[in-house]
């Protein structure tokens, strides 16, 4: 390892001051496909507020949450507008003041009409001021009750509600919390830019967090081609032992939560179990940066940073958005699209694992990493062709499965055979999709193979009670 | 709830709407294929150098064979698309051409090439389906059919002459089974190998670089064949377990069993070995998904190629070791499956 290190301090010598790092660490599975991060230069730039925005009631994984607000209604900016439909479920705020134009289904990111709220901004009205308080010094069940009712879900994409990874229960302590600053997906840059510029913010993300669970150890992992950011959290942990980064190979998907913990720590999420089951809880340094706020200053989840990125954007850049603010504001706030370059695909996510979409009068929610507005050649698909039994699938798939003979039995309809192999465990990222020769639609497979697997769990339950 | 449009602009343009993943990596089946095909462009050369116009004729019938039956059969029986152009008959017609011998006529070439892909690939539901390597499906036929013009040796370089010899596996099975042959060598302290080699006037060298001694078409040459391996393994088409496992079994295989090094370096280097290693077993469709599981096969491939050229009937066995070892390639892949993530962590959480 020695050799490898000597290597390092040569590479990451780029501020004229030598480095010396950690080995990276890594899974096994993956692959490495073209980073496209081209805006990680681009500081990240605030938004003017949006005439309107769109909110879904379904922003997180879990229950939907119940609109408390109608038609004509007033709201104020950070006022809850929908209460959290049950445990696992979060609350959602009005993101500007205003008045409630509409309550009704709307166009959501995922393809489905589903009931949002509509409000209408006051430009009169001021934006809310919040007080500083320091949250380190509360209870741990204070800071888990203030980032639950900020409607704090994990923003790197997945969204599940954050109180709930906070709640263990007391046969499972959690003796590490692990922030994500992988950023695997190509072509993202906002958790990198959010690094850099409010390193502070994510450090008392991470100690609040650590607080919270009473965890002994907090670890950032960062990808290796994010030197800089890995160089401030180094510089900034000297001093507090319970605190480290851990630099990580750049490997898609290394910020898979269970990738990222077993590259951490060795640790692997048990089968069809959760990180608390080895005791480890992970969130995104987004989320860390806004848990800070919810707890220190009670402010409500108003706003992300979104990537824009793409052939046919103006202005690619790293911009703080309102949530509910649609995608063709958002564009155009950014300063638009290119005349004489015509938009072929818009994903709202990273390439590997984003939603196209079909529409720009779709609003940005809780979990929006990132806007991509592609033009056709970008958005070259091709062909499909016949399986050539490579093996490319198995050897890309980080959770360790055979993508080609799963998608053979969901073909044929065979849930029961599929669930054994391990359909539930497949994470979506998309790496066999990506390998495949044969330009199979695998992970669209599996979307249905998931489905209709889980449905036939249920009726088996159903049926045996 | 009642649908409320106020509150949406005007329709926004016509978008490409596909599932994830939204990026590739490129690769193609067409050019993995092509990439074959650039990977049997040494062995080719090799057959030219051998065979002169001899090889490019049997190559060319033969790859017509097969690129005609793919067409046909794709055009009028199936009514599927036509994917020539992907290669893939190109390599099956490649391949059996470069295991039959170089006096073949044109036209059982034709035949041969024609059978692979017809019987040996489409007859199975075409690219990916087919259960035994088509090149030796149809190899294997042409055997069974016309056994005196496949086992008809030329003597490279005597073109128009059209020289008849024996292969060194053909050699050294007649003289192993000769009881006089074996008598006189016994008396002379001279071994089997060491008799064939100067009897047949070649060198290790000779067997490596795949000059001066009969065989088919495109195996005689390792070098050849390799670099052509060496291409695919950086081109990432193929992985090293099942050469490695086939060579290293017959390598260590008959130096166990024949008791010598030169015996062992003679079965590494004679007949289809190399060609079967690199070319046959690595063929994607037709042999396991899992490195576990191509190192199982790669074992059985040249177990099964040794047994046969050491106590079978025929001189060689690679072909039939293949096609046995193929049609046990489900099995394979049934207990070689990847452990899943997170699987072993779960026995120790309930255990």
């Amino acid at each position: 390892m020695l050799l490898y290190r000597v290597f390092e301090i040569q590479s990451h010598s780029f501020s004229g001051e030598a480095i010396v790092m950690l080995e990276p660490k890594s899974f096994a599975g993956g692959l490495h496909p073209p980073e496209m991060k081209l805006t990680a230069d681009r500081a990240i730039q605030n938004l003017p507020l949006p005439d309107r925005v769109v909110l879904h009631v379904s922003q997180h994984i879990g229950a939907p949450a119940k609109p408390t607000h109608k038609i004509t209604d007033k709201v104020s900016c950070g006022e809850v507008i929908a209460e959290a439909g049950g445990y696992v479920s979060a609350p959602i705020h009005a993101t500007v003041s205003g008045s409630v134009i509409a309550v009704g289904n709307f166009m959501h990111p995922f393809g489905v009409p589903s009931p949002a709220i509509v409000i209408e901004r006051d430009k009169s009205a001021e934006e809310p001021v919040y007080t500083h308080e320091n949250g380190l010094d509360l209870s741990a069940e204070e800071i888990k009750r203030r980032i639950q009712a900020s409607g704090m879900v994990g923003l790197g994409g997945a969204t599940f509600p954050t109180h709930v990874k906070l709640s263990p229960p007391d046969t499972k302590p959690i003796d590490t919390v692990i922030l994500n600053g992988v950023e695997c997906e190509p072509a993202l840059t906002a958790d990198h830019r959010l690094m850099l510029e409010e390193s502070d913010k994510v450090i008392n993300g991470l100690q609040l967090l650590m607080k919270a669970l009473n965890a002994k150890q907090g670890i950032i992992g960062i990808e290796m081609n994010k030197p800089d950011a890995i160089k401030i959290f180094e510089d900034k942990f000297k001093n507090s032992p319970n605190m480290s980064v851990q630099p990580l190979t750049v490997k898609y998907p290394q910020g898979g939560e269970k990738q990222l913990i077993y590259a951490c720590l060795g640790r692997e999420t048990p089968s069809g179990g959760l990180p608390m089951d080895i005791g480890v809880v992970v969130q995104n340094v987004a989320s860390a940066a806004a848990i800070a706020d919810a707890v220190n200053l009670r402010r409500p989840l108003l706003e992300r940073i979104v990537t824009l990125s793409g052939n046919c954007a103006v202005n690619p850049g790293n911009y703080r958005v309102r949530i509910g603010t649609t995608v063709a504001d958002f564009i155009q706030m950014t300063g638009g699209l290119k005349q004489d370059v015509p938009l072929k695909k818009v994903i709202m996510g990273g390439p590997m694992m984003g939603f196209a979409l079909f529409d720009l009068n779709i609003p940005i929610i809780k979990g929006t990493s990132g806007l991509l507005c592609w033009d056709s050649e970008e958005a070259a698909q091709p062909r499909e062709t016949a399986c050539l039994r490579c093996g490319n699938c198995i050897r890309a798939c980080p959770m360790g499965l055979m993508p080609q003979k799963m998608k053979q039995l969901i073909d044929h309809r065979k849930w029961d055979k599929v669930d054994e192999i391990g359909m539930l465990d497949c994470i979506e990222c998309g790496c066999c999709a990506y390998a495949c020769p044969s330009s199979l639609p695998l992970v669209q497979s599996f979307k249905l193979g998931k489905k209709n697997v889980m449905a036939e769990r249920k009726k088996a339950t159903a049926s045996k009670g | 709830m009642n649908t409320t449009t106020a509150a949406i602009t005007p329709a926004s343009p016509r978008l490409l709407v596909t599932s994830s993943p939204h990026v590739f990596s490129g690769l193609t089946a067409a050019r993995v294929m092509w990439d074959v095909n650039l990977a049997l462009v040494p062995a080719l050369a090799m057959a030219f150098y051998n065979f002169g116009s001899r090889a490019a004729l049997v190559i060319l019938a033969s790859v017509l064979g097969a690129v005609i039956a793919e067409f046909l059969i794709q055009k009028f029986l199936m009514n599927k698309p036509v994917c020539i152009y992907d290669g893939s008959a190109v390599v099956t017609g490649i391949l059996l051409a470069f295991c039959v011998p170089a006096a073949l006529p044109v036209w059982i070439a034709f035949i041969g090439g024609f059978i692979a892909i017809a019987l040996g690939k489409q007859v199975y539901g075409g690219l990916g389906q087919n259960i035994f390597n088509p090149a030796h499906v149809a190899r294997a036929l042409l055997l069974g059919s016309w056994p005196v013009y496949m086992t008809t040796w030329l003597k490279p370089g005597t073109g128009a002459d059209a020289i008849t010899c024996a292969t060194p596996l053909g050699f050294i099975k007649i003289a192993g089974t000769d009881a006089d042959v074996m008598k006189k060598l016994a008396e002379s302290g001279t071994s089997l190998v060491n008799h064939t080699l100067s009897t047949l006037q070649i060198s290790f060298s000779d067997l490596f670089w795949g000059i001066n001694f009969g065989g088919s078409l495109g195996e005689t040459s390792k070098a050849a064949l390799l670099l052509g391996g060496i291409y695919l393994l950086i081109r990432g088409h193929i992985t090293w377990h099942g050469p490695l496992a086939m060579c290293t079994t017959v390598f260590g295989g008959a130096l166990i069993f024949g008791g010598s090094l030169e015996y062992a370096m003679f079965h590494l280097l004679t007949g289809g070995l190399i060609i079967g290693a690199v070319f046959m077993i690595t063929d994607m469709v037709t042999s396991p998904m899992t490195g576990k599981g191509q190192l199982i096969f790669g074992f059985g491939c040249g177990a099964l190629t040794l047994l046969i050229r050491m106590k079978g009937g025929y001189p060689e066995g690679v072909c039939y070791s293949i096609l046995i070892m193929n049609s046990l390639v489900p099995l394979i892949d049934k207990y070689t499956a990847p452990r899943k993530f997170g699987t072993i962590a779960k026995k120790e959480a309930t255990a």
